[in-house]
């Protein structure tokens, strides 16, 4: 930079050039606009946790904590409660992250340590495009094609031998919360097979070579060295996968059913707070009612904040881990 | 324990530990084709139910109400362009300008941060996004707009363009900086004349990504810009969206309206899916020739 600076102090004077040169010819201007635009992007999320908090004051003030542990909504009587709707998010997510992890680690394995490269590449491929179809569409499929041609069997299934417990009580519906999970579970077996396919890749090869040269089967390597060694990076993905079936709102909208049921039944229809912003939130007629809607979006983005952060974190700690092991 | 037990003892050890590797290898690649499944199963139901319905009418006129044949969603695709446009408008450069930051000085307090905060943002569900962009835009406006959508969508879109810009910025060559400097030339120059043009192709597959993930983002838009049955490309209205219309036609109870809802999934599948294969095959295509 001062190379630039003396030539022209050489050449010509006068006023623009020495402004000009104050500026380093533009530069300490565009360097400011850098950080202005760099710390608006981390001011806009903070922008959106201030704009959420300040916009729920009214339900704060009426019904304090109780908001989330009391069971009524009821917009006519000026009642609200959101519990039945974290319960909803809860089960759906957690439900859908059981099917989706052993799926997702195994792709991810065949991925990384099996496929030649060119299933690889292919195979990745097609995962990405399954991130990439849109959630209404998901809603679309699932609503009209998934739900009665295989959620509805397999809740009868599940009613007719496990029927006797709470959670598979009937009557059967066919949209339904396992319907949500069901759904959910596909959505976010990219997020959780691509992150881990990476933390496998980044498994330094020497570990690999000293399991096999110690007589590991190949599976033992994987599940006793692979597995372990990469394991943070592994929860890291769980949490993300965890974090998109927390927030998405589309296809659960439209295949979970939309109804305040409190019986722990997986086969009835229910609610998650993503769902019941999408379906009251343009109706809400009056402030405590839009405001009390804003405020589960404020649960909703105080829970992922979390858990992104807990994920990130785990992520970076094994991207960072990995340059010092493979140092000879 | 004579020896020949103990032999056999480990030999049927062995052949069960070789039983169970084969069994577990398979099952992951019966778990990688687990997952084409619902793919290939929605792309096919989508494109042979849509077909039926998709015509030149189709993409030219606008919806006709229950019970009249014909219509099509000339004003979602109109409506999708538009709110898209401003999505790119607000969050191309914002992304660009910020990756420069960011590729620049990945370690300093504000760089950490800002990294941070990106993949903080991208975590953020869409429909949160959606509220703010409605706290801020059509609370004070007091009605629906195609610019709180926009909005919304761009702050979407924005963590995607900033990674694949930052990433490309990573990839061109120091000696390009360095000549560019070396001739004098001021860092904001250098910055936008050199640097950016040398990484455009991972700024504009970066683009893509982010357009067909915004494409296809219905939540946000459901209290933002909300839907109109009309042609309408004023930024302060309502305006109709592809992935609205679809969702409208999905949950309504009318037959005509679920084949109008089908032949709509077509056309958003359609470009969601293709931006993402162009854009995809082309970082793949450059990495092997930087590659080879």
């Amino acid at each position: 930079m001062s190379v630039t600076i003396q030539a022209h102090r050489l050449g010509r004077s006068g006023w623009a050039d020495a402004l000009a040169r104050r500026m380093e010819h533009g530069d300490i201007l565009f360097r400011w606009l850098l950080v202005a635009v760099a710390g608006g992007v981390l001011l806009l999320v903070a922008a959106v946790g201030y704009e959420l908090w300040i916009n729920s004051a009214l339900p704060r003030a009426q019904f304090g904590v109780w908001f989330l542990t009391t069971t009524t909504w009821d917009p006519v009587a000026r009642e609200f409660g959101a519990l039945p709707f974290i319960l909803g998010t809860l089960i759906t997510s957690l439900l859908a992250l059981l099917l989706a992890i052993p799926v997702s680690l195994g792709i991810a394995i065949f991925l990384s340590e099996l496929a030649p490269p060119w299933l690889s590449t292919l195979l990745g491929f097609l995962v990405e495009l399954l991130a990439a179809v849109p959630s209404v569409v998901y809603g679309l499929w699932g609503l009209f094609v998934f739900v009665p041609i295989v959620v509805r069997p397999v809740a009868e299934a599940l009613n007719q031998t496990l029927g006797f417990t709470a959670l598979f009580a009937g009557p059967v519906f066919g949209p339904s919360r396992l319907a949500a999970s069901l759904i959910l579970a596909i959505m976010i077996l990219p997020t959780i097979s691509a992150v881990s396919r990476d933390v496998f890749r980044a498994v330094p090869s020497s570990q690999r070579e000293a399991a096999l040269a110690l007589g590991a089967t190949k599976w033992e390597m994987i599940s006793q060295v692979l597995v372990p060694y990469g394991l943070s990076g592994i929860l890291g993905a769980v949490i993300l996968g965890l974090g998109r079936a927390l927030g998405e709102t589309m296809a659960v909208t439209m295949v979970i059913g939309n109804n305040l049921d409190l019986t722990p039944s997986l086969l009835h229809p229910g609610y998650t707070m993503a769902s019941i912003i999408a379906n009251e939130f343009a109706e809400a007629t009056y402030d405590l009612y839009l405001q009390s809607l804003i405020e589960i979006g404020l649960v909703l983005f105080v829970g992922t904040l979390f858990l992104n952060l807990i994920a990130r974190f785990l992520v970076w700690q094994v991207a960072r881990r990995v340059p010092q092991e493979v140092r000879p | 324990m004579s020896r020949s037990t103990r032999w056999r003892s480990g030999s049927v050890r062995y052949a069960w530990r070789k039983l169970t590797n084969a069994g577990m290898l398979s099952l992951t690649g019966l778990a990688a084709f687990l997952a084409v499944v619902p793919l290939v199963w929605i792309v096919v139901y989508v494109a042979s139910q849509g077909a039926r319905f998709v015509s030149a009418d189709f993409f030219t006129k606008l919806p006709t109400p229950v019970g009249v044949p014909g219509g099509g969603i000339a004003n979602a695709l109109g409506g999708t362009a538009i709110l898209v446009g401003i999505a790119c408008t607000i969050s191309i450069p914002i992304g660009v300008l910020t990756a420069f930051y960011v590729a620049d000085k990945p370690d300093t307090p504000l760089g950490l941060a800002v990294r941070f905060g990106t993949d903080v943002l991208s975590g953020v569900p869409s429909i949160v996004v959606g509220i703010f962009a409605y706290t801020v835009v059509v609370l004070p406006m007091k009605r629906f707009s195609a610019l709180s959508g926009g909005l919304a969508l761009a702050i979407i879109m924005l963590p995607t363009v900033i990674r694949a810009t930052e990433e490309m910025l990573k990839l061109v060559p120091n000696d390009l900086r360095e000549a560019s400097l070396a001739l004098g030339a001021p860092e904001w120059k250098t910055s936008l004349a050199v640097m950016l043009p040398a990484a455009l192709n991972g700024v504009i597959t970066g683009v893509m990504l982010g357009v067909a993930r915004v494409a296809g983002e219905t939540a946000p838009l459901l209290f933002t810009s909300f839907g109109n049955p009309f042609w309408s490309a004023r930024l302060d209205q309502p305006i109709a969206s592809l992935p609205h219309t679809l969702f409208v036609y999905a949950i309504s109870p009318y037959k005509d309206w679920h084949a109008k809802a089908w032949a709509t999934a077509l056309v958003l599948m359609a470009l969601v899916l293709s931006l993402n294969i162009i854009a995809r095959a082309w970082t793949m295509i450059r990495q092997a020739r930087l590659g080879g």
